[in-house]
């Protein structure tokens, strides 16, 4: 059976033009999701993580644009789409879900219209039937009297309430395919939680897969089945969550674990990787987390290969190895 | 990043200004409209010694030479190249010397609002209170009536004239600096080296003039630059409606008011080029007001 | 929302009292009241009386209340010019130029609002380039001029359209308008487009700004991530957030559209207030001066009102805010 979602060799670049390129904000990425799995795709700012999300959705701003590599989606290059065929599968099969619940609805309308409109973009049904759906969907993400949220604007909803409106409407269309970016983060850690769980048990009803996209990796490792780690662009390692998270290859992938602070012991100083994420307009020769690794060597002036290691694989000449862990 | 900027304020001074200047002729077309504009000054400085002749001074007027044709060459030889009006006064020397009132007025108007209106504001955030709700009431109030019809009923109570429209004018637009240089003072009150300079018992007025009021310099030379060429539309347009200058002392709201009537008769140049004087004046201040604000504007640096 | 609309009403009041005040100190005490008051052709016993009946030998105080009272009751006094009550001069003239003001503002509004969402979405286009441009030309170019060129190109050399007057009115609800017959309407359109010319560039640059400053909203790529047609999204989701500026704007400019109407409406000739204010002032015709200015103020007041109000209307979080 073919993966639901088969990225390969995706670059993305800002800028640049048919001869010149441009600044790669992602650069050679690739994964697959299979269907109802979960995938964490992890990073700092700036690792380009948010920008596969999107590039996948084909929702780059200008002058963002795709500059090569594969999007398979249940099988089909949607690459090759037209703008309307990819409309069509926008909020349908692959929805997305944003970072900040203030800033994605739209001021001026009512929850009711920006649920209702998303209804009709993919259903020729009446209004008063996408109005009962959108009451069922604010109802399933635990929205307290939905029928009379419906007439009330964003700005009468708290953060959590606004990320489950976004959800609900996610979820409108059962898509075989969410797109999570960060979605929790810009909330109270106890509403995270909750938005979390609710997330999972919405997702896993309707066998919905997910890339779930993050810098936690409490949150990767509580919800996530495959783990994609980027750094400045490329992915480092890839690999099932319970392999990656215990036992890393790559030596950003174990610095992150080792600066989650509840993996310090206490009173010990907290752990952090030295240095800062380079910009990628001056990305380093060669492997770009080179230097901010203690493993470097000079043969690091090479950029290292994706190499598989059983179900996982890491770009690194140096990987970490946990005997105590294998 | 404004608290850094704070602190490196007077070392960077100098390089934001070259960067500044650099980036202010980056574009061409503000560059463009630089050059033209220091071309109009030029001639309206000039206009004395290089008009054909005094258009202001009836005797070198020749009433057998009214409506003459742009090109056309009167008794004495004198070419007219753009014509004559009624009074045969050249068009040429008449565009020249009602440069010259255009831009007195402009300057004048914008500079003096510029000044009262930045004062009246530096004074409202400093003081705050009663001050500030009685300034920022006459503000709201001054700018919610159109600059024109403020004009119209200061000349209503001052009579007709040059310096009577300045003096509307002034009155007409003051209050839009007052309101910028108020929002600026107000968000620079509340940092801290407004703070530490009470704290040291500066007085009051140093306070404002040392420290709030260099902040605020930027958007008040935009908007004074703007506001040039909206006081030379204005007086223009006053003086079309015959309430700036004299009939014998025309400015070019005045040359253009007084060929209206030949116009249609299709006597064109009369009314014509005074207009493209006015046009091409106004397009390149505002050419170089627009540049600058992009330039100075503290958003678009970062 | 009643007790904001109330708190919105006693503002309006503030105003109209703070106006009447600045107008009675620039006619009463700034310009002398005697001439402003009475007609310099006047003999002694006219200038006594009239003195008189103003109470100009009470004190100021007193002078303005007595001013107030005037206003009240509509009573600016009898035109130098026309013998008749300014009021009723300026009243007689408020169609016509209310008339010349609507149809500026909606040529202004129907060329200024796609323009600039044109200008706006694709701003990289040529098109676009060209459309800017020519906003800071019609930015720039004195309204004045504009009317003359129109008048000389339009009239003159293709004699195509008059230039003088409103041309035959037909009545409707008991006031005479232009657009109704085919003559009135040919009068109307050169002189509405002259005064259309500035605001269109306004309208068309603030909603070019607006379209920017919306498109980047997360709001907007959301409402794409959801799968919406383009035409929906610009249509309502960018739309429905420029209306606000755009009402305000519109609120505002048709104020600032009625007081420039003076220079439209002495090129052509159109009979309406603007024209009789020129005129007024040029003859020194006060209390008609003194009319049109208190019915500007109140048409400013109540246009600034009404925007308030639709301001509400259109945005959501104001409304809250009322309510808190």
């Amino acid at each position: 059976m073919t993966p639901l979602l088969e990225v390969s060799n995706l670059v993305t670049e800002f800028g640049g033009g048919k001869d010149r390129p441009g600044l790669r904000a992602v650069n050679g990425v690739s994964f697959t999701v299979e269907r109802g799995k979960v995938l964490g795709l992890v990073g700092e700012s700036g690792s380009g993580k948010s920008v596969t999300g999107f590039s996948i959705m084909r929702l780059l701003e200008k002058p963002g644009r795709i500059a090569g590599g594969q999007v398979l989606f249940d099988g089909e290059d949607i690459a090759g789409y037209s703008d309307d065929e990819m409309r069509q599968l926008r909020g349908r099969r692959i929805a997305m879900v944003f970072q900040d619940p203030m800033t994605t609805l739209n001021p001026v309308l009512t929850i009711g219209t920006q649920m209702i409109e998303a209804v009709q973009a993919h259903d020729p049904v009446s209004k008063d039937a996408a109005r009962q759906r959108a009451r069922d969907a604010l109802g399933l993400v635990g929205i307290p009297s939905p029928e009379e949220r419906l007439s009330a604007y964003p700005h009468q909803f708290s953060g959590g309430m606004r990320q489950r409106v976004a959800i609900a409407i996610a979820l409108l269309h059962k898509p075989d395919l969410i797109i999570a970016d960060e979605p929790t983060t810009a909330l109270d850690v106890t509403i995270q939680s909750q938005i979390i769980s609710e997330f999972q048990r919405l997702t896993e009803e309707a066998n919905t897969a997910v890339i779930w996209i993050t810098h936690d990796l409490a949150i990767v490792s509580r919800l996530a089945d495959e783990i994609a780690v980027m750094y400045a662009g490329r992915l480092v390692e890839t690999g099932p969550v319970g392999q990656v998270l215990t036992d890393p290859r790559h030596p950003y992938t174990a610095g992150l674990i080792a600066s989650v602070p509840s993996q310090n012991r206490r009173g010990e100083p907290l752990r952090q990787i030295r240095g800062m994420t380079p910009a990628i307009d001056r990305l380093p020769k060669g492997c770009s987390f080179r230097a901010r690794c203690d493993r470097a060597t000079n043969g690091c002036l090479r950029l290292p290969d994706l190499a598989p290691e059983g179900a996982r694989s890491f770009r690194c000449f140096h990987p970490v190895m946990n005997e105590s862990a294998s | 990043m404004t608290e850094l900027e704070d602190t490196t304020i007077a070392a960077s001074e100098r390089g934001r200004l070259r960067k500044g200047i650099t980036d202010f002729f980056a574009s061409p077309v503000a560059a463009t409209g630089f050059v033209t504009l220091i071309i109009i000054c030029g001639l309206a400085l000039l206009a004395p010694w290089i008009s054909p002749q005094n258009p202001y001074d009836l005797m070198q007027l020749d009433i057998m030479d009214g409506r003459l044709a742009p090109g056309s060459e009167s008794m004495s030889g004198l070419v007219y190249h753009l014509g004559t009006d009624s009074q045969g006064r050249d068009i040429l020397s008449g565009i020249l010397y009602g440069l010259r009132t255009s831009l007195i007025v402009g300057v004048l108007s914008a500079f003096a609002a510029a000044i009262i209106g930045t004062t009246i504001g530096l004074i409202a955030a400093y003081r705050g209170r009663r001050t500030e709700t009685i300034i920022m009431r006459l503000v709201d109030l001054q700018l919610s009536l159109p600059t024109i019809l403020m004009a119209l009923m200061m000349l209503a109570i001052l009579g007709k004239g040059v310096m009577n429209v300045v003096i509307a004018l002034i009155i007409a637009e003051w209050a839009t600096y007052a309101r910028t240089v108020r929002g600026i003072a107000l968000v620079e009150r509340e940092k801290e080296y407004i703070e530490a300079a009470r704290m040291l018992r500066l007085p009051g007025w140093r306070i404002l003039f040392r420290h709030l009021l260099p902040n605020c310099l930027a958007p008040v030379i935009v908007i004074a630059t703007m506001q040039v060429a909206r006081a030379i539309g204005l007086e223009a347009t006053l003086s079309f409606l015959g309430l700036g200058a004299s009939v014998t002392e025309p400015s070019l709201g005045m040359l253009i008011s007084s060929g209206y009537q030949y116009l249609l008769t299709g006597l064109y140049w009369i009314s014509f080029f005074p207009g493209i004087a006015l046009l091409i004046t106004i397009v390149a201040i505002n050419l170089v007001g627009d540049r600058l604000r992009d330039v100075l504007n503290p958003r678009s640096m970062s | 929302m009643v007790t904001s609309i109330i708190r919105r009403l006693m503002q309006a009041l503030f105003v109209i009292l703070a106006m009447t005040v600045i107008v009675f100190i620039g006619v009463s005490v700034i310009g002398n009241p005697v001439d402003i008051l009475i007609n310099p052709d006047a003999n002694q016993a006219e200038r006594a009386r009239v003195i008189a009946h103003y109470g100009l030998d009470q004190p100021l105080w007193k002078q303005y209340l007595l001013f107030l009272q005037g206003l009240l009751r509509g009573d600016f006094g009898d035109s130098f010019v026309y013998g008749r009550p300014a009021l009723g001069l300026i009243l007689e003239r408020l169609p016509a130029t209310l008339e010349l003001a609507i149809t500026a503002l909606v040529i202004a509004l129907v060329f200024g609002l796609p323009l600039g969402l044109y200008a706006g979405l694709y701003p990289g286009r040529i098109s676009s380039r060209i459309i800017m441009s020519g906003s800071v030309l019609g930015f720039s170019l004195p309204t004045f001029w504009v009317g003359l060129m129109l008048v000389m190109v339009f009239s003159v050399e293709l004699g195509w359209l008059p230039t003088n007057g409103r041309g035959p009115t037909l009545a409707l609800f008991g006031v005479e308008w232009s657009f109704l017959t085919w003559e009135g309407m040919r009068h109307l359109i050169l002189p509405a487009f002259n005064l259309a010319l500035f605001k269109t560039s306004l309208i068309l640059r603030l909603v070019r700004a607006g379209v920017q400053e919306v498109l980047p909203q997360d709001y907007v790529k959301f409402a794409r991530a959801k799968g919406l047609r383009e035409s929906r999204i610009i249509a309502v989701h960018v739309l429905k957030n420029l209306m606000i500026p755009v009402v305000t704007i519109i609120g505002l400019e048709f104020g600032s559209l009625i007081a420039f109407s003076v220079v439209t409406e002495s090129i052509f000739a159109w009979p309406g207030m603007g024209k009789l204010i020129i005129d007024s002032i040029n003859l020194l015709d006060r209390p008609v001066i003194v009319a049109y200015l208190m019915m500007m103020v109140l048409l400013f007041v109540v246009l600034n009102f009404i925007i308030d109000v639709c301001y509400t209307i259109l945005d959501p979080r104001i409304r809250l805010d009322a309510k808190a």
